[in-house]
C-alpha cells in the first residue's frame, strides 16, 4: 500500500527518480507479534508466580481433564500444517486447492473453539471461584480471542483467494503469509499454554 | 473535524486539505503527523499543568481547604496520567520521532504511513476519555500507578474509563514503536550505515524496543485489573486469595522502562542540539550508541527498585540495587560526553542551547538522587515521600520537558520557516529554570523530613517550604505565557529563517523550510558525517 502511494507521488514530483523499497510489512508483523507475545509472557509470569506463592484455599478444585486440551493441541498443530499446504498451493497457482486448504484450516479453528467452549461448560469451577480458576479462564480466554480473530482472518483470505475476482494470487501472497505467521504464533502460544497450564 | 480521505484519491491534490486544515485530517505525511502529536500533546500539557497548579494551591496550606481530599486524589491521578501518557510520551516519541526520523534515515516517509496516522488518531479520543473520566461519578483516584487494592476498592466507573484510555494510549504507543523500528532498520537510504545515523535515531531505536517489549505487559496487567473491577475476580485482591505484589511487578515491568521511554528520546534530541550550537562534533559517538543500548538492556531488569517496601525478599533487593546502580554508568558516560561536546566549543547562547544546558544541570541532579534512591536503606527511609516526587520531576520535567522546549526552539525554523524570538525565548528559559528549581528542589528536603506524597494535608511545620514550592509552580505556570506569545507572534510575522539558520549538518536542514511533501525535491542526500563540524570549517579555509 505504502509503496503504491509514495511511488506515484515521487513520479509526479520528479520524473527521473523512481524509487522503490523492499516490502517490510512482514518485518512489521513480526515486531507486532513479539509485542503480542510479551502480553502472554506477562500472563504466564503472573500465573507461575501465583502458583509459586499463593496457595489455594482448602478444597479448591484445580485438577484439569486432559483429553479435550490434548485433542485441541493436535487440532491446532494439524491446522498449522494445512495452512502451510494452502500457501504452497497458492504459490503453484492452484487457487482452488489453496482455498480448500484454507477452509479446512478455518474449520479446524472452529472445532478448536467449540471444544474450548465445551470444556468451559463442563469445568467444575467458574471464573471467580478461586485464583487458579480466574487465571485459567483469563489465559485460555485471551488465547481463544486470538484463535477467533485468526479464524475470521482465515475466512477472509479464503474468500479473497476465490478464482474469479479474488485479490489473493501467487503474485500477491502477502495477506496469506501474514495470517499464516499469525496462526503459527497463536499455535506456539497454545503449546506453551498447554504445557504450563495443563501439564505442569 | 476529521476529514477522511479515500486512499485511492490521496494523490489527487485537489482533495487534500490545504494549509492548517490538513492538521485536522487523516494525513499520511509524517511531518503533518509529527505536528499533530506536538500540538495535541501541548494542549494536554496545558490541562495537566492546570491540574498541577491546583495541587500546588492546595498544598500551600496544611489543611485541605482548597478542595476535598478525594478530589485532591482525583486531581493528582489525572495530572500524572495526562502528563505521562498524553504529553511526555507522545511528544518526545511521536512528535519529534515522526518529524525527524524519516529525514535522518533519508526516507520520504515512515515505513507504515497509515499505521502512523492510526497511532496518532488514537490519542485525541482516548485523551478526551481520560479527561471525561474525571467528570463521571467516582473518578479514578488511585494515582497514575493504579495500585490495587486501592484501585479496586475506590469508586469504579472512573477507574474503568481510565483503564480503557490507558489501554488505547498503550496501543498507540506500540504502533508507533513498530513503525520506528521498521523505519530505522529497514528504510535507511542505500549507502547509509547504522553507525552514521544521527544519535536521535539510536535513541528512538532503543526507545521503540522498550515500547514493544514492555508496553504489552502493561496492557495485560490492566486487562487483569479490569477483570478484578468488573467481574470481581481476585487476581490482585487479597480478600479473594489474590496477590497485590504481582500487580506491582507487572506494572513496573512496563513503568520503569517507561521512564526510559520518556527520557531516552530526550538524550537523543540533546545530542542533536548541542553539536549544532557548540559548532563541535558530538563527543564519543560510539560510546553514546553503546550506552543507549546498555540502558535499554539494563532498563528492563531494574523494575523492582520501585518495590523495596513491598515485602521484597533480600536477594531481590540486592539484585535490583546493583542493577540500578549499574545504569548510572551508561548514563554517566552520556552526561560526560555532552559536557565534552560543549568543552572548548564556539557556543552560541540562544534559547535552544540554554534549555539544553538547563537539561544537563537538572538531569545530573535527578540522576544523583536516582542512584541514592536505588540504595535500599535510603529508599526505605524516603519511600513514598516528596523526595521521590522531586527526583521524578527532576528527570521528567527538568530533563525531558526542558528538551522538548529546547527542540521546539531548535526545529521551529525548519517546521514553519520562521525564527522564534530569541529574547522571549531566553525570558522563557530564565523563568522556567528558576521556577522549576524553586518548585522541586525544596521537595527533596520535605521528603527527607518525612512529608508523604499523594496526601492533601500535611504537618504544619512544612508549610513555609511548601509555599516556596508553590511559588515555584506559579513561576512555571507564568513561564508558559512568553512561550505562547512567542509562538503566535513568530508564526504570524517572525523573521524569515531560510533553509538552514543554524548552519547545521544533519539531513533535515538540507531541504527547504518548511520541507516539501516528500521531503526532498530530488534524491535524498547521503549524510555520512552528521556531526562533522570542525571539518567543515577547515575545508572551507
Amino acid at each position: 500500500m505504502t509503496t503504491l502511494d509514495s511511488s506515484k507521488e515521487i513520479q509526479k514530483n520528479n520524473s527521473e527518480v523512481n524509487e522503490t523499497h523492499e516490502d517490510f510489512r512482514m518485518f512489521g508483523l513480526i515486531t507486532f507479534l513479539i509485542a503480542d507475545g510479551m502480553t502472554f509472557a506477562g500472563f504466564f509470569a503472573a500465573y507461575l508466580t501465583y502458583k509459586a506463592v499463593n496457595p489455594l484455599p482448602d478444597g479448591a478444585i484445580y485438577e484439569l481433564e486432559l483429553p479435550i486440551p490434548t485433542l485441541n493441541t493436535i487440532l491446532l498443530l494439524v491446522s498449522s500444517a494445512t495452512f502451510h499446504k494452502a500457501g504452497k498451493a497458492l504459490l503453484k497457482d492452484k487457487n482452488s486447492d489453496s482455498q480448500k486448504w484454507l477452509l479446512f484450516t478455518a474449520f479446524l479453528g472452529i472445532i478448536f473453539l467449540i471444544c474450548q467452549l465445551f470444556e468451559y461448560f463442563h469445568l467444575p469451577f467458574g471464573l471467580t471461584d478461586n485464583l487458579f480458576a480466574s487465571t485459567f479462564y483469563a489465559l485460555t480466554g485471551f488465547h481463544g480471542l486470538h484463535v477467533t480473530l485468526g479464524t475470521l482472518m482465515i475466512l477472509i483470505i479464503a474468500w479473497q483467494s476465490r478464482i474469479n475476482g479474488g485479490r489473493l494470487t501467487s503474485q500477491n501472497i502477502f495477506p496469506l503469509e501474514a495470517v499464516e505467521l499469525y496462526w503459527h504464533f497463536v499455535d506456539g502460544i497454545w503449546v506453551i499454554l498447554f504445557i504450563i497450564l495443563y501439564l505442569l | 473535524m476529521t476529514i477522511s480521505i479515500d486512499p485511492q484519491k490521496t494523490n489527487n491534490e485537489n482533495l487534500q486539505p490545504k494549509g492548517w486544515l490538513r492538521y485536522f485530517s487523516f494525513s499520511l505525511d509524517h511531518k503533518v503527523i509529527g505536528i499533530q502529536y506536538l500540538v495535541c500533546g501541548f494542549l494536554f500539557y496545558l490541562i495537566g499543568g492546570t491540574l498541577a497548579s491546583a495541587i500546588r494551591i492546595e498544598l500551600a496550606s496544611p489543611m485541605s481547604d482548597f478542595m476535598p481530599r478525594d478530589v485532591y486524589n482525583q486531581v493528582l491521578t489525572l495530572h500524572g496520567t495526562i502528563m505521562i501518557f498524553l504529553w511526555i510520551v507522545p511528544v518526545v516519541n511521536g512528535a519529534f520521532g515522526n518529524y525527524l526520523i524519516p529525514f535522518y534515515v533519508g526516507a520520504r516517509d515512515m515505513a507504515f504511513p497509515r499505521l502512523n496516522a492510526v497511532a496518532f488518531w488514537l490519542i485525541p479520543p482516548s485523551g478526551l476519555m481520560l479527561v471525561a473520566s474525571y467528570f463521571v461519578e467516582g473518578a479514578a483516584q488511585a494515582g497514575w500507578t493504579a495500585y490495587p487494592p486501592l484501585s479496586i476498592t475506590t469508586p469504579q466507573s472512573g477507574q474503568i474509563i481510565w483503564i480503557l484510555s490507558v489501554l488505547l494510549l498503550g496501543g498507540s504507543s506500540i504502533f508507533g514503536g513498530i513503525n520506528f523500528i521498521a523505519t530505522i532498520i529497514k528504510l535507511r537510504r542505500p549507502g547509509l550505515k547504522l553507525m552514521q545515523l544521527p544519535m536521535y535515531c539510536w535513541a528512538m531505536l532503543g526507545t521503540s524496543l522498550l515500547v514493544v517489549l514492555s508496553t504489552p505487559v502493561l496492557a495485560g496487567t490492566l486487562i487483569l485489573l479490569s477483570f478484578d473491577i468488573i467481574a470481581k475476580t481476585g487476581f490482585f485482591n487479597p480478600v479473594l486469595g489474590g496477590n497485590v505484589v504481582v500487580y506491582q511487578h507487572l506494572f513496573w515491568f512496563y513503568s520503569h522502562p517507561a521512564v526510559y521511554i520518556m527520557v531516552l528520546p530526550a538524550f537523543g534530541l540533546v545530542s542533536e542540539i548541542l553539536p549544532v550550537h557548540a559548532r563541535k562534533p558530538l563527543f564519543g559517538y560510539t560510546t553514546m550508541v553503546f550506552s543507549i543500548m546498555g540502558i535499554v538492556v539494563l532498563g528492563l531488569v531494574v523494575w523492582a527498585h520501585h518495590m523495596f517496601t513491598s515485602g521484597t525478599p533480600p536477594w531481590m533487593r540486592l539484585f535490583f540495587t546493583i542493577a540500578t546502580a549499574f545504569i548510572a554508568v551508561p548514563t554517566g558516560i552520556k552526561f560526560f560526553n555532552w559536557v565534552a561536546t560543549l568543552w572548548g566549543g564556539k557556543i552560541s547562547i540562544n534559547s535552544a542551547m540554554l534549555f539544553s544546558c538547563g537539561f544537563i544541570i537538572n538531569f545530573v541532579f535527578g540522576g544523583i538522587t536516582g542512584v541514592a534512591l536505588a540504595q535500599v536503606p535510603f529508599d526505605i527511609h524516603v519511600h513514598d515521600t516528596y523526595f521521590v516526587v522531586a527526583h521524578f520531576h527532576y528527570i521528567v520535567y527538568g530533563g525531558t520537558v526542558f528538551i522538548i522546549f529546547s527542540s521546539i526552539y531548535h526545529w521551529f525554523p525548519k517546521v514553519t520557516g520562521k525564527m522564534l524570538n530569541d529574547k522571549l525565548g531566553i525570558l522563557h528559559f530564565i523563568i522556567t529554570f528558576i521556577g522549576f528549581n524553586l518548585c522541586f528542589a525544596p521537595q527533596h528536603w520535605l521528603g527527607l523530613n518525612g512529608m508523604p506524597r499523594r496526601v492533601a494535608e500535611y504537618d504544619p511545620q512544612f508549610q513555609f517550604v511548601n509555599q516556596i514550592s508553590s511559588l515555584g509552580a506559579l513561576l512555571m505556570a507564568i513561564s508558559t505565557i512568553p512561550f505562547l506569545i512567542n509562538v503566535f507572534l513568530s508564526v504570524r510575522n517572525g523573521k524569515d529563517a531560510g533553509d538552514n539558520p543554524w548552519n547545521a549538518l544533519t539531513p533535515e536542514w538540507l531541504t527547504s523550510s518548511p520541507p516539501p511533501v516528500e521531503n526532498w525535491e530530488g534524491e535524498a542526500p547521503l549524510v555520512e558525517e552528521p556531526y562533522g563540524y570542525g571539518k567543515e570549517i577547515s575545508e572551507q579555509k
